[in-house]
């Protein structure tokens, strides 16, 4: 961030940046994500407008909704336990805000650049489940202590074939820095040819299908939705929430979409960067500095197109059972996930 | 441990601060986890110790360690714990006899134990201080020569604390199989 703009910034400034920074890279793809995919590509795919009213073709229609939600009386229950109730939605909302510091947006445009960034990310993101499970039970409500628990054990379960399916990726790029992942994806060669690079969607195609698999899972997006399953449980661990802490949920849950989307198209995409031998880098440290502002838009470019595989399969296809989700994590994702590693360890050392 | 000593010498005072406020949060929670009349109230407040616990790793730059607490602890253990508390007893509002009849018992043995522990973090570090760690987080060297000690000198426990994992993973299922 400092090389980028030839100037010295002092340490409080950074800090600034980085706090704007994280705001507008966790809020703006969550606006994006709702307004593209929730309101329009799900309207067009069940032949309807959608919101059209709220300034041109409904673009204003977000802040309408948050206008409206955030007017709302924030009630909680008689029985509920009162602290933990509110603090729940936080909770699930700071994991996301803990997740977009690791993601990197261009050489030098990095919150924080963790050595063990894919190690962090997998950690971080399983916070979440804490506060789901504590609205769950918070709520004194049947309904949200089943969701809870439902959503606990999906999110468990999805993890695991997560981490391994990750592991691929590690194995194959010798680092679990996520931008020395990216310079190892776009300085990569096919068979001698460079002009592509070598995105690990390439070599990993089995780890990308089931990160992306997990994904689905770990958001509770459609097929795995049973947790807040609106046909069994009302609206799972969210029923008793309304006005700003149900907007929190909401904001969170797209939120998370986009910063898995982001932390999905570093690891198998190629992430900020374009193939290095177009402009004859070498490494990272060859790169210009003006990737700092084109990075970031590459990267939510790939984000937006990962997102929105994500909702297309979360509109067309009908919730699993819960069982059936539980077996196939275990005796379907975590065999196969497993099996990539070992392939993609004995290809890494023959090679 | 060894910001304890930093403060005394006044080096890396920012550091020092960020302890001292974590290490206050720290014990008023765990102070909380014995107090609490809410067994889910207690683990929420155990989640916030192992969590300070993760901040203090931070301070001292050792991000992987951090890392690892967080991991294990926030999201595999006190998950489990909520998990089973809340399929078996979870109530809303304080319950009674939650403490053990013995808990006077625990006192003097908390004492021992953090005079044992003190004893000997001080012992080995005597007077040394560390140096001011460069938190540029690209290779970290503290994160390099874990991997390289737990892949090299330390391969054979590394394996064999695999093992017990495999042992309790087949207890489980055993444990879950009924028929």
């Amino acid at each position: 961030m400092i090389s980028a703009l030839a100037v010295e910034i002092p340490y409080w400034g950074q800090s600034i940046f980085r706090v704007i920074g994280g705001l507008v890279a966790v809020l703006l793809p969550a606006g994006g994500i709702v307004y593209l995919f929730l309101f329009k590509m799900m309207s067009f795919m069940q032949s309807r407008l959608g919101p059209m009213e709220a300034g041109p073709y409904g673009s204003m229609q977000l802040l309408a909704e948050v206008g409206k939600w955030m007017q709302k009386e924030d009630i909680a229950p008689d029985n509920a336990d009162k602290a933990i109730f509110k603090i729940a939605p936080l909770v699930v909302l700071l994991s996301t805000f803990l997740l977009i510091v690791v993601v990197p947006f261009g050489p030098d445009a990095v919150f924080a650049d963790f050595d063990t960034g894919v190690f962090y990310f997998l950690a971080v993101g399983s916070i979440s489940v804490l506060g789901i499970l504590i609205a769950g039970w918070s709520s004194a409500n049947k309904y949200s202590l089943l969701g809870g628990l439902r959503a606990a054990g999906q999110l468990i379960a999805y993890e695991l074939p997560m981490v391994l399916a990750t592991l691929g990726v590690v194995i194959q790029a010798e680092s679990m820095n996520l931008n020395r992942i990216i310079e190892v994806q776009n300085t990569g060669e096919i068979f001698g040819f460079g002009g592509l690079g070598n995105p690990f969607i390439l070599t990993q195609f089995v780890g990308f299908l089931i990160f992306m698999i997990a994904v689905q899972a770990e958001l509770t997006q459609a097929p795995f939705d049973m947790p807040i399953a609106e046909s069994e449980l009302v609206s799972g661990y969210m029923t008793e929430y309304t006005g700003f802490r149900f907007l929190i949920f909401f904001i969170a849950e797209f939120a998370t979409a986009g910063v898995f989307a982001f932390i999905a198209s570093v690891l198998f995409l190629g992430g900020w960067g374009v193939p290095f031998d177009w402009f004859g880098w070498s490494n990272i440290d060859d790169v210009d500095w003006w990737m700092n502002l084109v990075g970031p838009v590459i990267l939510a470019t790939k984000m937006f197109a990962l997102v929105g595989i994500i909702m297309w399969v979360r509109f067309s296809y009908p919730r699993f059972r819960e069982d059936q989700l539980q077996t196939f994590a275990w005796k379907f994702l975590i065999p196969i996930s497993l099996a990539n590693i070992a392939v993609t360890a004995i290809l890494k050392v023959a090679i | 441990m060894n910001s304890v000593i930093l403060a005394a010498d006044g080096v890396n005072v920012a550091q020092n601060v960020g302890f001292g406020i974590i290490a206050a949060v720290m014990i008023f929670a765990a102070l909380a986890v014995v107090t609490t009349k809410n067994v889910v109230h207690a683990a929420l407040w155990l989640a916030m110790v192992l969590a300070g616990m993760a901040a203090q790793y931070i301070l001292a730059a050792a991000e992987f360690v951090a890392v690892s607490q967080v991991m294990v602890y926030i999201g595999a253990v006190m998950v489990l714990f909520l998990f089973g508390i809340m399929l078996t007893r979870a109530q809303i509002g304080s319950e009674t006899g939650l403490n053990n009849k013995s808990w006077a018992v625990g006192i003097p043995v908390a004492v021992v134990l953090f005079g044992l522990l003190a004893y000997v973090v001080l012992d080995a570090v005597e007077d040394s201080t560390i140096a001011e760690v460069e938190l540029t987080g690209a290779n970290n060297e503290a994160t390099l020569e874990i991997a390289d000690r737990v892949l090299s000198p330390y391969l054979a426990p590394f394996f064999g604390m695999t093992f017990v994992l495999l042992a309790a993973a087949i207890g489980a299922i055993v444990l879950a199989r009924k028929d």
